[in-house]
């Protein structure tokens, strides 16, 4: 009886399927490669509708990052300034300077200035900075040495797993709170060492259940 | 390939279902048995078939419509509710499980005790078990609401969210023992599929010839082939055989190891594996006697076949009356209040109705299967399959929502009322399976060709054919 397929259709179906298999595995592992936070997100620099540069207030002038986000010790939310926040200097220093027209204006019109946001957490996840900042978790922890940025990006994939990481294990990015803002701060001893003596002292233990930060 | 001729069979009489008879009946030869099979699948579909196929699929639009308003809306358009959290989907998905049953305690555990019985029966009774996991993972999956999120809830792979599963779960469980059993039932099914595929491949022609010859993989019927497959399908009916009871003894784990009363029961598991065989007998039954009349092949589905599956369907419905039995006499026994109420409440309660149902389909209504003239009495043998898959349904219903209907808190207790998408999506799985099973039996060889010419030759063997 004649064979419904070639002899060598059996040796190219043994190399082709788990050819296929192969690359297709592949080609979904890249592609879950890429989209990691890790990957897709650190390095987001949006473009800001003023050309605010924290290297030079936070980093050259010094400026405690408190000044204007100063609801950060307080509240869940750190407050992104009003504009008149950036007028209590502005209205003095550099007042006809082109990048700053949009500041005017919106201090003329009562309007805020639609900053993009750069640290974007999904709707279901409850970041408190004031729980974190008091406690003596660093600025520098999440959002890296902005005092450095001339344009701020993202620096740290904040991934469920990379908060984790932390919560599971507190004590390196623990520092004596009056240092918290003060981005390059380095210890004289080791950092876990320090972490362990605020641990026991302040009675820090992390939550790592779901309702810890999912309501 | 010449007629091998076999002595022709004096009269049989259908009625006399004794062991003597043989299990084709007729005037069986290799030939015949190969005609009558593939014929179904070689012939144009008939005008019945596409009626058929006409309304179960639009049954099974339903199914996916409803589905599409679920995901779209939210799980709220079921009934269930608190306290009844679990009600007509998680009955399904138990329900469609336990058809599944049949299939492989068929193809697995009457393979190995050399029941060659089965032969006939086993093709359309493990599609049969793949259709009803289909249909029963459906429940689960899209209970959780959001079924492409399901897959961190229920696999474990490494992730950025660092989440990782609840293994002291028996949901958890539950998620591995019905893939395994998907898995290894789907495997089982083709490897038996493979020397009656290349049949149908070898009387073909043109593309219909290209496809069964792919499917086939090659086979040659030669002596090589047949020793390695023999090796395969029995290792795969070892590994098939844990699993009939493995799998519904987790599905019963799900109830059993919490704490509600009426499901923290230890006779949960083996009251659960009865019942899942029970009503796969039932749903078997129910489907071969309609289609061993509507494709002609009652010479080789034969009496003999209806009459062993009644008794095994007897046999489980014994145990699950007796473990019906067990339950109440361990409330009474064991003097917990709690218990003791909820038994109470499933005869009396507001659902007395569902109790009485099960009781009455599951271990009253197979009695008369005692009596051989009843066995071989295919219309009442078809009711009582009717009233089988009916109870067992009711089974789990009377499970799973009147004990949660009144549970701990007597401040949170309700009735349970499905809605129109419980009805219709349960409909729909209906319609979903039968379309499946209608497909299978117009492209798939529904009888084991090769098992069945076995069974010729024992039967000559045995004398059974003068």
């Amino acid at each position: 009886m004649a064979q419904t397929f070639k002899k060598s259709f059996d040796l190219q179906l043994r190399v082709f399927v788990p050819l296929v298999l192969l690359l297709g595995a592949s080609a979904a592992l890249s592609a879950i490669y890429l989209f990691l936070p890790s990957n897709k997100d650190v390095g987001y620099r949006p473009e800001q509708p003023v050309e605010y540069s924290h290297k030079l207030h936070a980093g050259n002038l010094g400026m405690d990052c408190r000044y204007c986000h100063n609801t950060v010790e307080k509240a869940a939310h750190a407050a992104v300034p009003t504009t008149e926040t950036c007028m209590n200097c502005h209205h003095r220093v550099k007042t006809n300077s082109a990048k700053l027209t949009l500041v005017r204006e919106g201090y003329a019109k009562g309007e805020a200035i639609p900053w993009t946001k750069v640290h974007v957490l999904p709707d279901y996840v409850y970041f408190n900075h004031q729980a974190h900042v008091t406690r003596g978790v660093s600025c520098v922890s999440c959002h890296g040495r902005v005092d450095q940025m001339i344009k701020v990006s993202q620096v740290a994939p904040l991934s469920m797993g990379w908060c984790l990481d932390c919560h599971r294990n507190p004590a390196p990015n623990l520092r004596p709170v009056e240092f918290v803002t003060k981005l390059d701060w380095t210890p004289d001893r080791p950092a876990e060492e320090i972490g362990r003596e605020i641990i026991a002292q302040k009675g820090i233990n992390p939550p790592i259940d779901c309702a810890g930060c999912h309501r | 390939m010449a007629d091998i001729a076999i002595k022709p069979n004096t009269q049989i009489d259908l009625l006399n279902t004794t062991i003597d008879q043989p299990l084709v009946a007729g005037e069986p030869s290799y030939h015949m048995v190969t005609e009558s099979v593939c014929r179904i699948v070689e012939d144009k579909p008939t005008k019945l078939w596409f009626a058929l196929l006409a309304v179960t699929s639009s049954v099974m639009m339903v199914l996916f419509v409803m589905l599409g308003y679920l995901v779209a809306t939210g799980i709220g358009v079921w009934g269930n509710n608190i306290p009844v959290a679990w009600a007509w989907d998680i009955t399904n998905f138990v329900w469609w499980i336990g058809i599944g049953h049949a299939g492989t305690l068929i193809s697995a555990i009457l393979f190995l005790l050399r029941q060659r019985w089965r032969t006939a029966i086993n093709r359309a009774a493990e599609a049969m078990t793949l259709f009803a996991v289909a249909c029963a993972a459906i429940y689960p999956v899209f209970h959780t609401g959001r079924p492409w999120r399901a897959v961190y809830w229920l696999l474990p792979y490494p992730n950025t969210m660092q989440m990782w599963l609840n293994f002291r779960s028996p949901l958890e469980w539950d998620v591995f023992a019905v893939s395994t059993y998907g898995t290894v039932s789907l495997l089982f099914w083709y490897v038996g599929l493979l020397p009656d595929l290349a049949t149908i491949r070898d009387r073909a022609t043109g593309l219909r010839k290209q496809i069964y010859g792919f499917f086939s993989l090659g086979w040659r019927g030669s002596a090589h082939h047949w020793k390695h497959y023999e090796l395969a399908y029995m290792v795969l009916a070892g590994l098939s055989t844990p699993l009939v009871l493995s799998v519904h003894s987790i599905v019963s784990f799900d109830f059993a190891v919490s704490i509600l009363p009426g499901w923290h029961t230890t006779i949960f598991p083996p009251y659960f594996v009865a019942g899942a065989v029970f009503s796969g007998f039932g749903m078997v039954l129910t489907l071969l006697i309609i289609t061993r009349k509507a494709l002609n092949i009652e010479h080789l589905i034969t009496l003999k076949h209806i009459d062993y599956m009644c008794k095994v369907m007897l046999a489980t419905s014994m145990i699950v009356g007796y473990s019906y039995a067990t339950e109440y006499f361990i409330a009474w026994y064991g003097a917990v209040n709690g218990e003791q109420f909820a038994f109470f409440n499933r005869l009396t309660g507001p659902f007395w109705w569902a109790t009485w149902s099960m009781i009455f389909c599951n271990v009253v209504a197979p009695l008369p299967l005692w009596w051989a003239s009843v066995r071989s009495n295919i219309a009442v043998v078809f009711v009582i399959t009717i009233f089988v898959n009916i109870g067992m349904w009711f089974e789990r219903f009377v499970i799973i929502s009147i004990s949660l209907h009144r549970d701990f808190l007597p401040s949170s207790w309700d009735y349970f009322r499905p809605t129109y998408v419980d009805v219709l999506t349960y409909i729909g799985s209906i319609g979903l399976f039968l379309t499946l099973y209608l497909m299978f039996i117009k492209f798939v060889p529904m009888i084991a060709i090769a098992e069945v010419k076995g069974a010729i030759a024992q039967d000559i063997e045995k004398g059974a054919h003068h």
